[in-house]
């Protein structure tokens, strides 16, 4: 490897990561790079964000001690309640951060991806507060089944687009954002979604969702004056899992990251990359991702929009083959289960991305058995209540 | 010499510019490829194939849709490998391949180098592979001798420029505008001082791509000092406006492709 002086490697995660994009964007990632590296420890930036983040988003959420599902499941299990920040999920962190950072590198124009549209709708309020135009790719497959979050999106005054190729789901929102990018790079900033994308999105959206695992610490730390044993968040591409695993990284906690076992991992009905994937390259990074032997990205299927995705953030890719998290998927059946369970348990309705992590606690009780353990409650379920219901068979 | 630098070596002495084509391998359907590439090799200087890969970030509607049809007529990279041993049993025009990079990085780069070498590639175009990334496929390309081209693009920095043309071997890919490929109405604004720009620098031929459509266009970016024109997306319109009769297709490419040089031709 004679020339790996030459082409110093960037954003790498020992080998994963790095920016595999179109020249024209290079020169825009290395604008964003080098204004996040000046901005994030930039204090009047820093107050800003940390403002909006209180006053407008409500943080801190909180960590919520559910009894009657500890009771039935024989745990401890603490909710960190990311469905009570604004917009209903842990979005939000991201795209106030991200489109104050636009913001301050002078670009009046933000676009966006989303597949449950949550990301769309906490990136259509970000850009509504702080005076952005808004535009958010969405497949057409999505639109159908989050017709709510569609007219959310609008009614905040973003442009929402319908994307019509590949598969019309979450990572062909992704290509035609990529594609306007390349277009009104000199304008527009990208407002990635999650901790996927060329460096240096995997990074910042990293870094913006930290808060989630700060918060959670501190607050453990107060309750239980103990580290809890495990932390279990749900991973699609995977910026909640890394929000709240981050902070513990060092410290002697367990971490599960649960993919979307769709119909079941040997159905080939899934999106679960870290549990069935391969090394491939995917809208800028190195990663795991669904592929076939010729390397063409693979449908993918999941009950939930927000998972529905081939690949996954190249950090997750790292500590997959580290051994640092483990990774697991369950079913789409086993995540109404737990749609239902929280619902009825503690009056909860958990986004069905989030209840792929509680499905979990049933489906591997020994693994936590009278133990402390932290669910990462990514979202609110409200958004899925007619996904649910035709799930169910039920007209409503 | 690269088959592509004599090609320009000897355009050159000629005083004429390059007609570079491109189309999507297997569309619409594999057997047609080695037919369609001999009708624009007719004119064409070089011919860029681009193997379909599912998620063509770097491409418009047109190319998306060429891209579709051929996958699901089931063209893989292994046919486009063949695809290209058949053309060069004929045909001494040079080939470029243009795929996505995850179809090289799955294949293994060094063996997807050497084994499409082998069968008469002489140059590999990334859209989707900056200079940073772009080392090993460097070092495969420098192995097994065949070219590597780079892209430019109106966002490139003048840093950016210096190191890219350090690397670029056969020829250095312009993109004339800011956005993904396909036919436009008018050249790009931007153009004339870009490639007055990247001619100060570069050490191998230059050609501008993307949205070049058009006899107009093509005169236009050589009379502004690039040595050659890329046109994609007019001669799949071809193709997609023909798809019923083959004869007519084949005709229609001849005679755009011959209009295309002839425009190349005058403008040096």
């Amino acid at each position: 490897m004679k020339y790996v002086n030459k082409f110093p490697m960037k954003g790498k995660f020992d080998g994963f990561g790095g920016q595999f994009v179109p020249e024209t964007i290079m020169p825009a990632l290395e604008e964003l790079e080098a204004a996040y590296k000046r901005l994030k420890d930039d204090s009047k930036f820093k107050r800003e964000l940390d403002y909006y983040l209180r006053e407008y988003a409500g943080r801190p959420t909180p960590l919520y001690l559910a009894k009657n599902l500890s009771n039935l499941v024989g745990m401890k299990v603490y909710l960190k309640r990311e469905d009570l920040a604004m917009t209903g999920a842990h979005k939000i962190n991201n795209t106030l951060g991200q489109a104050l950072l636009a913001k301050y590198i002078g670009k009046t124009r933000v676009i966006a991806e989303t597949g449950a549209g949550q990301h769309g709708v906490a990136t259509a309020t970000a850009a509504a507060m702080l005076g952005l135009k808004c535009d958010v790719y969405m497949g057409t497959v999505d639109m159908e089944r989050q017709k709510l979050n569609v007219f959310r999106m609008r009614l905040l005054g973003a442009r929402v687009i319908p994307v019509k190729s590949g598969s019309c789901t979450l990572k062909d929102a992704v290509n035609e954002a990529i594609r306007d990018w390349t277009a009104n790079v000199r304008t527009t900033h990208y407002l990635l979604g999650s901790v996927v994308g060329p460096h240096p999105y995997p990074m910042i959206v990293r870094d913006f969702q930290r808060v989630i695992g700060k918060e959670t610490k501190e607050q453990i730390l107060n309750v239980e004056k103990r580290l809890p044993d495990a932390i279990v968040a749900c991973v699609g591409g995977g910026s909640n899992a890394i929000g709240i695993f981050y902070d513990f990284l060092d410290d002697p906690v367990e971490f599960y990251g649960i993919e979307a076992g769709g119909k079941g991992l040997e159905t080939g009905k899934h999106a679960a990359p870290l549990c069935s994937g391969s090394k491939g390259i995917l809208h800028g990074s190195h990663s795991l991702v669904m592929q076939d032997k010729f390397g063409q990205i693979l449908p993918t299927h999941s009950i939930s929009a927000g998972l529905d995705y081939p690949g996954v953030g190249p950090e997750h890719a790292f500590m997959k083959l580290r051994g640092r998290i483990h990774y697991d998927s369950v079913t789409d059946e086993e995540a109404m289960g737990a749609f239902k369970l929280l619902s009825e348990t503690e009056g909860i309705l958990p986004a069905l991305e989030s209840a792929h992590a509680i499905a979990y606690l049933k489906k591997m009780p020994s693994k936590f058995k009278g133990k402390v353990v932290v669910i990462n409650l990514s979202g609110r379920g409200d958004k899925d209540v007619e996904t649910a219901a035709k799930e169910m068979e039920v007209k409503v | 010499m690269s088959r592509i630098s004599a090609k320009f070596e000897a355009l050159r002495s000629k005083r004429e510019g390059a007609l570079i084509a491109f189309v999507t391998a297997g569309y619409p359907k594999p057997e047609l490829t080695p037919q369609i590439v001999q009708t624009l090799a007719r004119h064409a200087d070089i011919i860029e194939l681009g193997i379909p890969f599912s998620d063509p970030i770097a491409d418009g509607p047109t190319i998306q849709g060429a891209t579709d049809r051929a996958l699901k007529a089931g063209t893989t990279p292994e046919t486009v490998r063949e695809i290209i041993s058949q053309i060069r049993c004929t045909s001494e025009v040079p080939l470029v391949v243009l795929t996505y990079y995850n179809i090289v990085f799955k294949c293994g780069v060094d063996k997807f180098v050497r084994d499409f070498t082998a069968a008469g590639m002489d140059g590999i175009i990334i859209p989707d592979l900056p200079v940073e990334e772009a080392g090993e496929v460097l070092e495969a390309t420098r192995k097994y001798g065949a070219d590597l081209i780079l892209l430019v693009a109106p966002t490139t920095t003048p840093e950016r420029l210096k190191r890219i043309c350090d690397v670029s071997s056969g020829f250095l890919y312009v993109v004339s505008l800011l956005g993904v490929t396909g036919a436009r109405e008018q050249l790009s604004e931007s153009i004339k001082p870009l490639i007055a720009d990247v001619r100060k620098i570069s050490r191998v031929p230059i050609a501008v791509g993307f949205g070049i459509s058009n006899p107009e266009h093509v005169k236009g970016v050589i009379m502004a000092g690039a040595d050659g024109a890329i046109v994609g997306s007019a001669f799949i319109n071809l193709i997609n406006k023909n798809l019923k009769d083959q004869q007519k297709m084949l005709r229609e490419l001849d005679q755009f492709g011959k209009i295309l040089k002839a425009a190349a031709r005058l403008a040096h």
